[in-house]
């Protein structure tokens, strides 16, 4: 594929997932498993994306500047500091660990 | 004053309050849309890609996690790339039944509609008490983010393109943090949380077997099984 076909097909995927809500009759939202799933299925996925951003290089697993940098935005988190913040401070974090060493 | 009167300002006030609210968070979110255009352009898209992905996917999670696998996997990820972003899309069908009664209206209003489905939209929507006031924070929450996260996607792609390797800018570890923070609102409860550390788990330890994007996919079981099971929910009788 390419990365005109990936960037297209994916738009496609994610606009068709909001047009279903819109289609899709509200009973089978009542259906908790359903909505339960939904829910849970996010969460997965973005706890997925934090392990292997934080661990993975290529298909290796390591420890490096994104471990400290993670910790560091988990305790803004906890402290109620605005998105922009939180990322921010992870990039600085990393960034400085990689300048010293 | 006479009771309609009173209640025409309570109604201007009110409206005021949700516009305000519906800017605060269109801001605050369409500001982390340089991170997505810097992100974007380190994993190998070009700035009109990019640029693409905010005016029509639109749906900041997808959009992270589409950049995430293509940085590690490449465009031999591809096909992962695209399960992720449309299950972490999967979200907004079901914000999309939340909002369709609130919204209805002509095809061309419930396109639209569709469109701005987003988790701040319909949040600012769904925290309203009326139905009058669920669509304007609805309409001004999307229509600002909408603007403003096209704009600062731009914005981001083009400093990401000037700045070279993205690592040393440690960009690689705010595209983590900036997971972090759309997860951790949805941890209030014990399965939620029992859930985003099993997948954590499962998508690392698959790493070094599995090709680029798929341990994250397979980690999306987790929530299919503990979900279907309803295992640590709670207690919920018929």
């Amino acid at each position: 594929m390419t990365m005109w076909q990936i960037v297209i097909a994916a738009s496609i995927a994610c606009v068709a997932m909001k047009m279903a809500g819109y289609l899709v009759p509200p009973r089978v939202l009542q259906n908790p498993a359903v909505s339960r799933i939904a829910e849970l299925l996010t969460v997965a996925l973005l706890a997925a994306l934090i392990g292997v951003q934080t661990f993975a290089h290529g298909q290796e697993v390591v420890l490096d500047a994104r471990v400290p940098a993670v910790i560091v935005a988990a305790g803004l988190l906890a402290l109620r500091a605005p998105f922009i913040v939180v990322v921010i401070a992870a990039a600085l974090v990393a960034a400085g660990i990689r300048a010293l060493l | 004053m006479t009771t309609a009167q009173a209640e025409a300002l309570d109604e201007r006030a009110a409206r005021a309050v949700v516009v305000r609210e519906a800017w605060a968070v269109g801001i605050a979110t369409a500001a982390y849309g340089i991170s997505f255009g810097a992100l974007a352009v380190a994993a190998g898209l070009d700035v009109w890609q990019a640029c693409f992905l905010s005016l029509v996917m639109f749906t900041g999670g997808s959009q992270y996690a589409l950049v995430g696998v293509l940085a590690s996997g490449g465009v031999a990820a591809g096909p992962t790339a695209i399960a992720s972003a449309a299950l972490l899309g999967s979200r907004n069908a079901i914000y999309g039944m939340r909002m369709a009664s609130v919204l209805g209206g002509r095809w061309w209003t419930r396109l639209a509609a569709a469109w701005g489905t987003i988790d701040e939209s319909t949040a600012v929507a769904l925290a309203q008490p009326t139905a009058h006031l669920r669509r304007v924070g609805f309409w001004v929450t999307a229509a600002v983010i909408f603007v403003g996260w096209n704009l600062t996607t731009l914005i981001g792609a083009l400093i990401g393109d000037a700045l070279g390797d993205p690592r040393v800018y440690g960009l690689d570890a705010a595209a983590a943090a900036a997971f972090l923070a759309l997860l951790w609102p949805r941890l209030k409860r014990v399965q939620a949380s029992a859930v985003a550390v099993a997948a954590a788990l499962v998508a690392t330890m698959l790493t070094p077997v599995l090709m680029p994007g798929l341990p994250v996919l397979v980690a999306a079981l987790v929530a299919v099984i503990v979900g279907a099971f309803n295992w640590l929910g709670r207690e919920e009788r018929a």
